[in-house]
């Protein structure tokens, strides 16, 4: 399949090998995605460069306010965060329903961040958390939001033959914000989701306020609903606003018919109850705060 | 063909191989080791037959390229126990019956494994949790987990 696997120390050797390379080269990290990709020749590479033994990549940690989450950041570790249990929430209830014990051990959530699938677990927790990733190239580094990096079904603008993603950062939630991950599929474990909704709530004096509601796979790409959020704007925080958003969400959503994934009718009908759930579990939890 | 240096230790023993650089490890550990209790089903990562632990934690090395262990310990079935002296892991899936065809059990009690490494008191749910990744088409569980449950109780007397 490949002729040459690189393991380097930093991510200088890494943009290195890549330039020197020429475009023939590409990073893996957990590679739980990626292999199974290059064992069924969907896609070609010569030189595999793997960057999960690069230790600084390797931790979560606190930037300033921001969390920041290495691109060698397992799905287990971040499940098991203290930090990011109780800051992100949603991330942990997301990394936890990713894959198997085996997949979090190995896959690493930047890694479901450039697969760019439009229901990865971490991805739809990611983008409610307005996630930014910074981007390693031959021109220096950038930072963007998360939403810029999707190019399309399946394709990250990210090209992982010449630059690198280094982390991920994200806001630690506040006192008046509450979140939770839901998702629906046919097994705990080793089952794609049928749909999953990741919300980020913000509640003051009783009215919702900015809100944040991500589902998939009801695009192409992780998709936010902005109808649903502005139901949700100002409104008094309780089961009736939540109903109504729910219903927005449902109207908003483009589920497609899907032998896998259920009828369009049905997963419409699910976004519902899984946006209610969804939202419903974020405002009891920044109520409990 | 080309070719790549892959040293690691793998039960308990330093091994240096000249592999193939997109070789997997379930094919380094089987084909040139001969450690043929690791299992190969769905080749994707799907299934946990080709469980191993790789550093202590149970990765699928069906799609874990063997360079992921350079320098590394692997730990397969082999080097769990000998025919004399079984690990408590697999005389309480003896005891309880939880083997039938057998070809999820070595993954299986790998997973169980880094589970009681971690935990000597595991709940059922932590179990349960422990081998999801971990398919089995003929047991049910129930006796997998009663067996994991009981070897944890062992493990601790």
């Amino acid at each position: 399949m490949w002729d040459e696997y690189v393991i380097p120390k930093s991510v200088e050797e890494a943009l290195q090998i890549l330039q020197s390379r020429e475009g023939e080269a590409r990073i893996i990290a957990g590679g739980t995605d990626l292999v199974p990709e290059l064992k069924d020749k969907a896609r070609k590479v010569k030189c595999l460069v793997d960057i999960s033994e690069i230790e600084p990549l390797r931790k979560i940690e606190l930037d300033g306010a921001l969390i920041k989450l290495g691109a060698g950041v397992t799905h287990a570790q971040v499940a098991s965060s203290d930090l990011i249990r109780e800051q992100a929430t949603l991330l942990a209830e997301a990394a936890s329903a990713v894959g198997s014990p085996l997949i979090r051990n190995q896959g690493t959530v930047v890694g479901n961040v450039i697969n760019a699938q439009p229901a990865a677990d971490t991805a739809i927790a990611l983008f409610s958390l307005c996630a930014e990733v910074e981007i390693l190239s031959s021109s220096g580094t950038r930072r963007v939001p998360i939403e810029q990096t999707y190019e399309k079904l399946c394709v990250s603008r990210v090209n992982s033959a010449l630059e690198i993603v280094t982390a991920l950062y994200i806001k630690g939630l506040r006192k008046d914000q509450g979140s939770a991950f839901v998702r629906l599929a046919q097994r705990k474990a080793l089952a794609l989701p049928m749909l999953n909704v990741a919300a980020v709530v913000t509640v003051q004096d009783g009215r919702f306020e900015d809100s944040r509601i991500t589902i998939g796979p009801v695009a192409p790409l992780p998709f936010r609903s902005k109808n649903a959020e502005a139901t949700l704007k100002h409104a008094a925080a309780g089961p009736e606003s939540i109903g109504k958003a729910a219903e927005a969400a449902a109207l908003e959503a483009q589920p497609r018919d899907s032998a896998l994934r259920g009828s369009a009718e049905y997963r419409r009908e699910m976004v519902k109850v899984f946006v209610r759930r969804a939202v419903g579990r974020a405002l009891q939890r920044a109520e409990q705060k | 063909m080309a070719e790549a240096l892959l040293t690691m230790t793998v039960n308990g023993d330093a091994v240096r191989l000249v592999v193939e650089p997109s070789a997997m490890l379930v094919d380094v550990l089987r084909g040139r080791l001969g450690l043929i209790g690791v299992k190969e089903a769905c080749g994707k990562g799907a299934c946990g037959a080709c469980t191993v632990l790789l550093d202590d934690k149970p990765v699928p090395s069906c799609v874990t390229p063997a360079m992921k262990a350079l320098n590394k310990n692997v730990l397969t079935i082999e080097g769990l126990g000998s025919p004399g002296k079984l690990h408590p892991l697999q005389e309480a899936f003896i005891d309880h019956g939880a083997v039938q065809c057998g070809f999820c059990t070595p993954g299986m009690i790998l997973s169980a494994k880094a589970l009681l490494d971690e935990r000597s008191l595991p709940t059922e749910e932590e179990v349960r949790v422990a081998i999801s990744g971990n398919l089995c088409r003929c047991t049910g569980y129930v006796k997998i987990v009663e067996a994991i449950l009981s070897a944890a109780e062992r493990m601790r007397s």
